[in-house]
């Protein structure tokens, strides 16, 4: 029955059948008004006044000037832009492999049902209940080189100039980023893996299959979608990562963290240039939509439909 | 990040969306006051940190005991975030009644924007206000020969502080020449002293290093033609001389290991010197209050030193030549009420610069931009420090603003960022010059 609303009624259906779908589809589209209302004040009308103002001269304090395509050209012109991109799809990349492989076991591991489990996991979450900005300040205060942890522990091996040297600062970018993120992807997996029927496995003990068979026979195939949506929030939050790397680093030493959402920051409300900054805005979005629909073209077709069919 | 539905209009959504929470949540903050005030007063921004955060508040507590009808609500900002959110304030027509701020570019802008009361009338009106200030306080208030903002506060030229008890260790005198600089940086690393402090994320804090090399090694002029505007101006042979020091400093070790990851805001940079792990630091006259106050007895005890910046050898700038900050100013905003306009324009006359206030600047270690304070620095405990910065500002041939503050914001920041690169060496000297040539007239 679900099936016959969503597909179109063919000319073979009977009146009173295309009736009721009329009546429903008529309803379902009621309901939709507060989401679009929702979607036009915050996200249709910013994005048109974002691109509007991309191709305006403003220094957000007076007067607003047009300016035709020349940010445009200033902005892809710009060497900083190139950097910036690809600063943030290096994170994306390396965020994504270091966090999936970490967040997948650690989910996999706590979603059985001993109790030291609950315990650790509890602990495993911990990193989730602060917020990006205390998690900078404490990290940057735990790796001062002359007031830090490494002073304080007596660890002088520890004491780098860690976020000072551009690699070194990237690399802790990275893994602060997994230290904050990779509790929530945890919980995806613990949700995810929780869902798998127990009957599966019951299954295979019973074929023989060890543990690492079972991992990657079962778990790992029921867990696709899970991975899908656990990446694709990791891949579109990647280009949101400001807060953290704003109060850690600031985008510094030099340009070596300037990722495109804090460039689109400083440009606009540091250089006072909002309209350049219109356009990274734009570009950010752009790049937002196409990776969020190459990541739902990896689920398929078929997502909707039940993992559990056939069972 | 946190929306866990997977249907594709939601992520179009929040992909869409995503940008603009970014923006929204850096632009609208929660906190302050905003243009309205309530009661009829006036709303007044501030910065935070000690001892000036205490005197403002004290000086405002007092105004308002004494004007129940004028009150002033203050809220208080670290230094680098309020210089964010009060041009974000100021273009959405959030800004509080009284904007504090450093003169030059930035109050060029918001003049240019008619975003600030034009003060020109006022001060005529008010002949005794006027000449309470150093006269020379007044230029970088003044926008196309109209005064934009009041004067403030104190005085602050950039020192190069040093500790007195590792000198005596090393048994070195401060520098004079830029020569000495060099060997005296060789020495403290010798010893496994940093030679200089610096809170390197800041940016400002490595800017202090290029504007009194390049006034010494090419005199004001060179700025000057590039606050002007002038073709070129950044492509002085001066200029790519002092980016030349500055990294063969850098290259030299004279700065702390790690110094591009301190902030200043935490005085963090201040602490490397009273603690004894830095022997010297380049940096305003303002942080010796609060080295006073945190150093534990450093300043008391007399082991904090202070001079002049070195010379250059050949360098055409008078080594008797300041750069820093002539003074705060205040303005007040063109989009407030007349009721709170005139509230602001009261506390700016009677509640800032008051007897009970220049004492309390003069006991935390800062010399208040009035005239007529001899007698009065000559009774404190910091008497040689206070004379110190007072003949320094008043004897200065040139007096040059900083930088940042000096030219437009988008300069700069562009400024700022090209310093980090060029303390990096991720460019050279002559990059940092073409960069900011580029600039010129933004």
């Amino acid at each position: 029955m679900s099936n016959a609303v969503s597909t179109a009624p063919g000319p073979t259906a009977g009146v009173r059948n295309s009736k009721q779908t009329e009546q429903r589809k008529a309803a379902l589209a009621w309901l939709t008004i507060p989401a679009l209302f929702f979607f036009l004040v915050f996200a249709v009308i910013p994005l048109a006044g974002v691109l509007i103002l991309s191709f305006t001269s403003w220094d957000g304090i007076g007067a607003i000037g047009a300016a035709g395509l020349d940010n445009w050209f200033s902005v892809l012109a710009d060497p900083g832009l190139y950097n910036a991109l690809g600063l943030t799809f290096l994170i994306m990349i390396v965020s994504w492999l270091v966090q999936t492989p970490i967040s997948l076991l650690l989910g996999v591991f706590t979603a059985g049902s001993q109790r030291y489990r609950a315990v650790l996991a509890v602990l495993y979450f911990l990193p989730l209940l602060l917020s990006s900005a205390a998690v900078a300040i404490a990290f940057k205060a735990l790796l001062d080189p002359n007031f830090g942890l490494a002073t304080g522990l007596g660890l002088p091996f520890l004491a780098q100039d860690w976020l000072g040297v551009p690699h070194l600062a990237l690399s802790l970018v990275i893994f602060v980023i997994a230290w904050q993120f990779v509790p929530f992807h945890t919980l995806i997996y613990q949700g995810g893996v929780r869902q798998i029927p127990k009957s599966l496995y019951e299954a295979a003990q019973i074929d023989g299959a060890g543990t690492i068979k079972q991992f990657f026979h079962i778990t790992l195939p029921q867990l696709k979608y899970t991975i899908i949506t656990s990446s694709t929030l990791m891949v579109v939050g990647s280009l949101t990562y400001f807060d953290l790397i704003f109060v850690l680093t600031g985008g510094g030493p030099g340009n070596s963290t300037r990722i495109l959402a804090l460039d689109m920051y400083l440009r606009g409300f540091r250089a006072n240039l909002m309209g350049p900054a219109s356009v990274i805005a734009v570009i950010l979005v752009i790049i937002g939509l196409a990776l969020a629909l190459f990541l739902q073209r990896l689920g398929g077709k078929d997502k909707q439909g039940s993992q559990l069919e056939g069972l | 990040m946190k929306q866990p539905q997977t249907s594709r209009r939601n992520f179009l959504a929040l992909a869409a969306l995503t940008p603009f929470a970014v923006a929204a949540t850096s632009a609208c903050g929660t906190s302050g006051p905003g243009a309205s005030s309530g009661n009829g007063g006036a709303s007044m921004w501030f910065l935070s940190g000690e001892p000036n955060q205490t005197n403002m508040q004290k000086a405002v507590d007092a105004f308002n005991q004494a004007n129940p009808d004028n009150k002033i609500a203050i809220t208080f900002f670290q230094n680098d975030a309020y210089k964010t959110k009060i041009k974000t304030a100021i273009g959405a027509n959030q800004a509080p009644t009284i904007i504090y701020n450093w003169g030059g570019g930035t109050l060029k802008t918001y003049a240019e924007a008619n975003q600030v009361e034009d003060l020109t009338s006022w001060l005529d009106q008010n002949p005794d206000l006027k000449k309470k200030f150093f006269p020379s306080t007044f230029s970088a208030a003044t926008v196309n020969g109209k005064i934009y903002a009041l004067p403030n506060m104190y005085v602050g030229p950039i020192v190069l502080f040093y500790n007195k008890e590792l000198f005596q260790k090393a048994g070195v005198q401060p520098p004079k020449t830029w020569d000495d600089v060099m060997s005296l940086v060789k020495t403290f690393n010798g010893m496994g002293v940093a030679p200089f402090s610096l809170g390197g994320q800041s940016r400002w804090t490595s800017m202090m290093w290029l504007e009194y090399l390049l006034d010494r090694i090419g005199g004001p002029d060179v700025f000057k033609a590039i606050f002007e505007g002038k073709p070129n101006a950044w492509m002085d042979p001066a200029v790519i001389e002092t980016g030349t020091k500055i990294q063969e400093l850098v290259s030299a070790d004279g700065f702390i290991k790690g110094f591009s990851s301190i902030t200043a805001d935490s005085n963090a940079d201040q602490a490397l010197l009273y603690t004894g792990k830095a022997a010297m630091m380049l940096h305003g006259s303002w942080t010796y209050g609060p080295m006073k106050k945190d150093g534990k007895n450093f300043v008391q005890d007399g082991k904090l030193g202070f001079v002049q910046f070195p010379t250059i050898p050949g360098g055409k700038g008078d080594p008797k030549n300041g750069v820093g900050n002539p003074a705060n100013y205040q303005s007040i905003s063109a989009k407030a009420s007349d009721k709170e306009k005139e509230s602001a324009k009261k506390f700016l006359k009677d509640g800032i610069m008051t007897d009970t206030m220049i004492d309390a600047y003069i006991n935390s270690g800062s010399v208040p931009i009035v005239n007529g304070i001899e007698s009065k620095l000559n009774t404190s405990p910091d008497k040689d420090f206070l004379n110190f910065v007072y003949d320094l500002a008043k004897n200065a041939p040139s007096f040059q603003q900083s930088w940042d503050q000096a030219l437009s914001p988008t300069a700069a920041e562009a400024l700022l960022n090209n310093i980090d690169q060029l303390f990096l060496k991720s460019i050279t000297p002559q990059q940092f010059a073409e960069n900011m040539n580029g600039t010129l007239g933004k």
